[in-house]
């Protein structure tokens, strides 16, 4: 079957790339263009690892075909950091021991990301509604809703 | 072989493809069909992409409301006119899925999925329906989901229902062990308009208590012009089972199922869900 050529934004940077037809967009990031920060989990939309975000909007990218990102910005954990500053959220998940394994960590970050960038000042519930499709088996979750919660504060007090 | 996708403009262009290519399925969210081939269930065939714009209209404002088929859940929780199938919507998978799965997936979704179908059905929804060279034409849910098992059903464009007559007159549960993202043991959908303080019209739905979403017709006779009070629930909740033939599976037994079912309608008649 004949590779179709597919232009995307990723973390900022233009990227035209050939893909299969039926190529996930997780698969091109990391086979095709080797961001390797989203993972590769169940591949049926269940665990959330390969959490990205296709024009601010949280996507699995293990269920996104690539030939559907034709001009779309995408964004994954590896665009968090400016340089060696970390994101605030990178940043709470570190100070409040938010990854163990860290296998869930870059979808974790991403489906926060999509909340704060839409709702500044979440609750609780709705944190963890965000992250209610992102599986994490070592936390027990408590310290990732804190470091969501935490970076939120920090970037509301930032603000004021 | 491999899977090719193929991007199509119009839907009667992807209605004809379908129609005659037996390895051509039209491609929503992705959700379940590129699932599909990450498993390695589909090796080979044509994924079509269709990109009209009807696909996505939402006509929302008025009596009558029409939903394009690739419109998604995503959209349906940002649309405050459609604040009665929010609790549907908020079912399907975390924030994830629901920014890709769509209405017209949903409505091919294999039990125990299709919560969203399951609370259309409860609607009394239309569905907009491609096939062929035919043009388009309109086909009740229930007769669309009753036909979906023999294929061939078409290319659904969209879906049509009368808003419901109160803000109490629509209710939905969703009964999962995962909290607040988990698959269906079952939903119930249950439209119940009244008049003079009695019901007219009702429309039960169940997902995942058969092959298909499916309408409790016993207990919408239950309870067609009585109060909803503790009476007609326990009637109700005495005909739940009728019609239904729950599967087992990974969720739940089949005999689980059928004996969570009255407890949670008769909670969902009685208002007292969450």
């Amino acid at each position: 079957m004949a590779r179709m050529p597919v232009q995307f934004r990723l973390n900022g940077s233009d990227r035209a790339v050939f893909v299969e037809p039926a190529e996930t967009l997780l698969g091109t990031i990391r086979r095709g263009l080797g961001d390797f920060a989203p993972k590769f989990g169940c591949g049926q939309g269940t665990c959330g690892v390969c959490t990205v975000l296709v024009d601010g909007e949280p996507r699995l990218g293990c269920l996104t075909l690539s030939v559907t990102c034709e001009g779309r910005s995408i964004e994954t954990a590896s665009g968090l950091a400016d340089g060696p500053t970390l994101h605030p959220l990178q940043a709470a998940f570190m100070e409040h021991f938010a990854a163990q394994c860290g296998f869930c960590t870059p979808g974790m970050l991403m489906a926060a990301k999509a909340l704060l960038d839409r709702n500044p000042d979440p609750t609780r519930v709705e944190v963890v509604e965000a992250i209610a499709g992102n599986i994490c088996r070592c936390t027990g979750y408590e310290p990732i809703i804190n470091a969501i919660l935490a970076a939120a504060q920090q970037r509301g007090a930032r603000r004021a | 072989m491999s899977v090719n996708v193929r991007i199509v403009q119009g839907l009667q262009e992807a209605a004809s493809i379908l129609a005659s290519d037996n390895g051509a399925q039209l491609l929503g969210g992705g959700t379940l069909l590129v699932r599909t081939i990450n498993e390695g269930l589909m090796t080979e065939g044509t994924l079509l992409r269709a990109i009209d714009p009807v696909l996505l209209a939402m006509n929302t404002g008025g009596a009558r409301v029409e939903l394009g088929a690739g419109v998604t859940m995503a959209m349906v929780l940002a649309s405050r006119d459609l604040s009665y199938l929010h609790a549907p919507a908020r079912g399907i998978g975390g924030p994830a899925v629901r920014t890709t799965a769509t209405i017209g997936g949903n409505l091919f979704a294999a039990t125990p999925y299709g919560d969203f179908a399951t609370a259309l059905l409860a609607l009394d929804a239309v569905v907009t329906l491609h096939a062929g060279s035919g043009g388009a034409r309109e086909m009740p849910l229930e007769e669309m989901l009753a036909n979906r098992a023999r294929g061939g059903v078409g290319l659904v464009a969209s879906v049509v229902f009368n808003r419901p007559a109160g803000a109490d007159a629509f209710r939905f549960l969703k009964v999962a062990r995962v909290r607040p993202k988990g698959i269906s043991v079952l939903s119930i959908a249950a439209h119940l308009p009244q008049n003079a303080g009695r019901i007219s019209g009702a429309r039960i739905a169940y997902g995942a208590m058969g092959p298909t979403p499916l309408r409790a017709k016993a207990v919408e006779r239950v309870l067609e012009g009585r109060s909803l009070d503790a009476a007609t629930i326990a009637a109700a909740k005495t005909a739940a089972l009728e019609g239904t033939q729950p599967a087992t599976d990974a969720i739940a037994s089949e005999w689980y199922r059928r004996e969570v079912l009255p407890v949670h309608l008769g909670r969902l008649l009685a208002g007292e869900t969450s």
